[in-house]
């Protein structure tokens, strides 16, 4: 990279993907993997997140992480991002609650109204 | 398939239930299926949605409208009203002032947050150098890189008006005009990453989050002062943030983001990661830059400064993770956006950590200025529990405590050291009433005693001496004198010691006998503490009037000193008692009270001690 | 060994820190032992009393063989506010040791440490690299339960 065009090529194609548009993802899994989420088992969620959506062979989700929200008492923290759809945060999140959030919000479409802490962006 | 047109989330935290939010949602469930409209209205129950106060609250999708304090009554009319006929019901909406805020983004608690150091903690894959890009990451270097002289980069700083993040709020752009004026051909600039003050955890969010962003600040400030070598100062206790910057500087390093000619101009930076090993002391710019150079990470006099004599004694920035972070912000948006925000003196927003007795916890960005209730109150949803505020300690063990008259004061700078506070890194740490300040004031003595570095006499001994004055007090030994002595002690250890640590060290002192002096008394001439937290100024009673006589206390006493009967009940011999407290939580009908102040029984035999040691003497 | 974690690094004085961290993490015994302490001083070309000097001033190092597993209790007032106190006594009493001391089997050294900065998920420890937030007493027990059967 060496000139500001080239930046903006790669901020063009990253904005792309961020955006889930043109691939074949439908629901982006982004597990919040800051120091207080790992303490409050983070890790464990992730792992289940991709156990479980291997065993389902679901091929059309993907799971990333980010950082620190700022919600330590809400740790562990998930979102869920559909196109078009508003994005949906579930906290206090545990491995029998993500096989949960698998089964009903991303194979059935039926947000778990229990575990959100947040809509929207 | 779903028919459904709106959906109605209710908050069903802990705030709202206790509120009645169940009964509104059983209500809303009664009302829709006799007007059969349980079709098309999805029901959700949310979470806690942080405005605690206002509730029960509830946001209406898709306008994205805001209710609170709704009552079982309501709900008629907003099915009538709002569902069948589109018309939002005014007076249910938050006032605020003479305007009606409608939209759920606009109520406090999301508004008067504003995130520009955490834009994009908690958003982006730290890991992915795109992602950061595509936030329009790299824009601020390359544009600085490719238009702007050093000067002119300055001047940049110097109009937003940026100050330090890390504690003092020295002016970022004075720090750096001083190192860009010595001519020198070898520069340094250093990120302060010994984040140590108890309660903030602001850089390692930020750190570990966003790691690109701080890279790019430190970037932006060598070329402003003409280095082209960077060090990141992290404490070993997070290992997570050492592994996140390590790994951005590697992604930098890949696409010639970093190494030599970077944009194609002639500005070449290296940067390389140095850890600590547990020290808090090392927080303080000249420990921490011989920390680096492989010493002790002992303080030493200043003058020289770093800008004239730092790291290997080449001149030397030192910035705070936070102010680091600022930096690509404002040169994309601008000095004068950023200068728009905050108070007359400190300028911009600040990330503060609210921790302690309150409902969320965690990290907030606010505007300089916003004032402690917004803060505590509307941001972080209030205290837990049901208990009263008290007072809350600023700044950490460098900072003071304030109180219940202080929630209105703008938080800036200037406004917290003419109250005895200061901004610190920017930990606010929530006390209720259940705290008792004497302890407090002593526990984060103890704090610097351990960490200080001892190089220098005012701090090693006299803070020292400062803790067993409290610690005296708070076992019931305190003499009359002691709160001057602690006042005397208290301000020449601030006047007299070689660093930030020691000269602010006394502060949680000061400021508690400034505005709690009440408590301290009551410790010294009464020998009660009052919020019974101090082991030796209470005691335990049993209230026979409750006593049901199931001598489970009597079999839970580790010291064997409850005794009575079922038809005499119990009572607790209080000479021996260890105040374990084991009784209190054992009792079935809560018939143990802790009494403040120490029992005569043990007075008269402390008394009668003192006499026959005297007679065998 | 000491020599081969020495040689990773370049032989300045600035690297001390480092190879202090890597000699006491690759340990068993989580400690820094008069031999790599020699070692140091002879690859680096200064003299073993700066390297106890560094070494003594900062609290992770330690210069007495420890536990496998390292313990670090949080004592900030954060922490303290929330209820440290109680979480000491439970991991004193669970482990049969005081603050500084290795259980017998050597598992588990106990510290207190200053503030870890997970104010936000008070009361917190750290065992090795890893921490953990919002303890109870009986999330302690499951953890050093755990953490024990490896």
């Amino acid at each position: 990279m060496k000139t500001l065009a080239d930046l903006k090529k790669i901020r063009e194609k990253a904005q792309e993907e961020m955006k889930l548009r043109g691939s074949s993802v439908r629901i982006k899994i982004v597990v919040g993997m800051g120091t207080s989420g790992i303490a409050m088992g983070a890790r464990e969620v992730m792992k289940t997140f991709l156990e479980e959506i291997s065993n389902r062979n679901l091929t059309d989700v993907i799971v990333t992480q980010t950082g620190e929200k700022g919600l330590s008492s809400l740790e562990p923290v998930v979102d869920l991002i559909e196109e078009d759809k508003p994005k949906v945060t579930y906290g206090n999140m545990t491995p029998d609650k993500v096989k949960k959030v698998v089964v009903e919000h991303i194979v059935n479409g039926r947000i778990v109204s229990d575990y959100v802490v947040a809509t929207g962006n | 398939m779903s028919l459904k047109r709106i959906d109605l989330l209710i908050c069903c935290g802990s705030g709202c239930i206790s509120a009645g939010a169940l009964k509104i949602k059983e209500r809303f469930h009664a009302v829709l299926s006799e007007k059969g409209l349980t079709n098309e209205i999805n029901i959700i129950e949310t979470g806690c949605m942080g405005p605690c106060d206002y509730g029960p609250v509830m946001v209406i999708y898709p306008e994205g409208i805001f209710y609170k304090k709704v009552t079982p009554e309501d709900v008629d009319e907003i099915v009538a009203e709002h569902f069948v006929k589109g018309r939002p019901v005014q007076r249910l909406m938050l006032q605020d002032e003479d305007k009606t805020i409608a939209a759920h983004k606009e109520v406090p608690f999301y508004q008067k947050q504003v995130k520009v150091a955490l834009a994009n903690c908690g958003f982006i894959d730290p890991e992915s150098l795109e992602e950061y890009i595509a936030t329009g990451g790299y824009e601020a270097l390359g544009t600085v890189l490719t238009q702007m002289t050093p000067q002119q980069a300055i001047d940049v700083v110097k109009e937003s008006g940026l100050r330090g993040r890390g504690g003092a709020g020295f002016p970022t752009h004075m720090k750096w005009k001083m190192v860009h004026d010595r001519k020198e051909d070898q520069k340094y600039v250093i990120c302060n990453g010994d984040e140590g003050d108890p309660g903030a955890f602001m850089d390692r969010s930020l750190l570990e989050g966003d790691p690109h962003r701080i890279l790019e600040g430190m970037m932006l400030c060598a070329y402003s002062i003409g280095a082209s070598q960077g060090f990141f100062y992290i404490r070993a206790e997070y290992p997570l943030a050492i592994k996140r910057i390590k790994q951005a500087i590697e992604q930098a390093r890949e696409v010639g983001l970093m190494g030599k000619n970077i944009f194609g101009t002639d500005f070449c930076f290296e940067a390389e990661v140095r850890t600590g090993a547990g020290a808090f002391v090392c927080g303080e710019e000249m420990a921490l830059i011989h920390s680096i150079e492989g010493e002790r990470g002992n303080p030493t006099p200043k003058p020289p400064y770093p800008a004239v004599s730092g790291l290997w004694g080449k001149p030397t920035v030192v910035n705070n993770v936070e102010t680091l972070a600022n930096l690509p912000t404002i040169f994309v948006k601008g000095a004068k956006w950023f200068s728009t925000m905050g108070t007359e003196t400190s300028k911009g927003t600040k990330v503060f950590a609210l921790t302690g007795d309150i409902r969320n916890t965690g990290l907030v960005e606010v505007p300089m200025g916003t004032t402690l209730r917004e803060m505590i109150f509307d941001v972080g949803g209030g205290m837990i529990g049901g208990n009263e505020f008290k007072a809350v300690q600023l700044g950490g063990p460098s900072g003071g405590c304030l109180t219940a008259e202080h929630l209105d004061v703008p938080v800036d700078y200037e406004t917290l050291k003419a109250r005895g506070a200061m901004m610190g890194s920017g930990g606010v740490i929530v006390m209720d009433d259940q705290k008792c300040m004497v302890n407090v004031a002593k526990f984060f003595m103890d704090f610097c005693v351990d960490e200080s570095c001892g190089k220098c006499s005012p701090c090693r001994i006299g803070l020292k001496q400062m803790y067993n004055i409290l610690d005296r007090i708070t076992k019931g030994e305190g003499q009359e004198g002691d709160i001057e002595e602690l006042q005397r002690l208290g301000e020449t250890v601030a006047k007299i010691s070689l660093c930030g640590l020691g000269q602010t060290a006394p502060n949680p002192v000061l400021s508690t006998i400034r505005y709690f002096r009440n408590e301290y008394e009551a410790h010294i001439k009464d020998k009660a503490c009052h919020t019974k937290v101090c082991r030796d100024l209470f005691h335990f009673k049993i209230d026979k009037s409750r006593c049901i006589g199931c001598s489970l206390c009597s079999r839970k006493c580790p010291a064997n000193c409850i005794s009575g009967s079922r038809e005499d009940k119990y009572t607790i011999g209080q000479v021996d008692c260890v105040k374990c407290g084991n009784c209190q939580d054992v009792c079935p009908v809560k018939a143990i009270d802790r009494i403040p102040g120490i029992h005569s029984d043990v007075t008269a035999h402390k008394e009668a001690l003192l006499k026959r040691k005297a007679r065998e003497d | 060994m000491y020599r081969e974690i020495c040689s990773k690094y370049a032989p300045d004085k600035d690297n001390l820190i480092c190879i202090l961290h890597e000699i006491q993490n690759s340990h068993p015994q989580h400690y820094i032992s008069e031999e790599a302490v020699q070692t140091v001083a002879e690859y680096l070309g200064v003299p073993a009393n700066h390297i106890y000097g560094v070494l003594t001033f900062y609290t992770m190092y330690s210069t007495k063989p420890r536990g496998q597993n390292i313990i670090r209790l949080c004592e900030s007032p954060p922490c303290y506010i929330k209820g440290s106190e109680n979480i000491l006594h439970k991991l004193m009493t669970l482990l049969d040791i005081e603050v500084g001391e290795t259980t017998k089997d050597g598992c588990f050294t106990l510290e207190l440490c200053a503030c870890l900065g997970v104010c936000g998920n008070a009361p917190v420890m750290m065992i090795n690299n890893d921490v953990y937030g919002d303890l109870t007493e009986e999330k302690v027990e499951e953890i050093i339960e755990k953490v024990r059967r490896g």
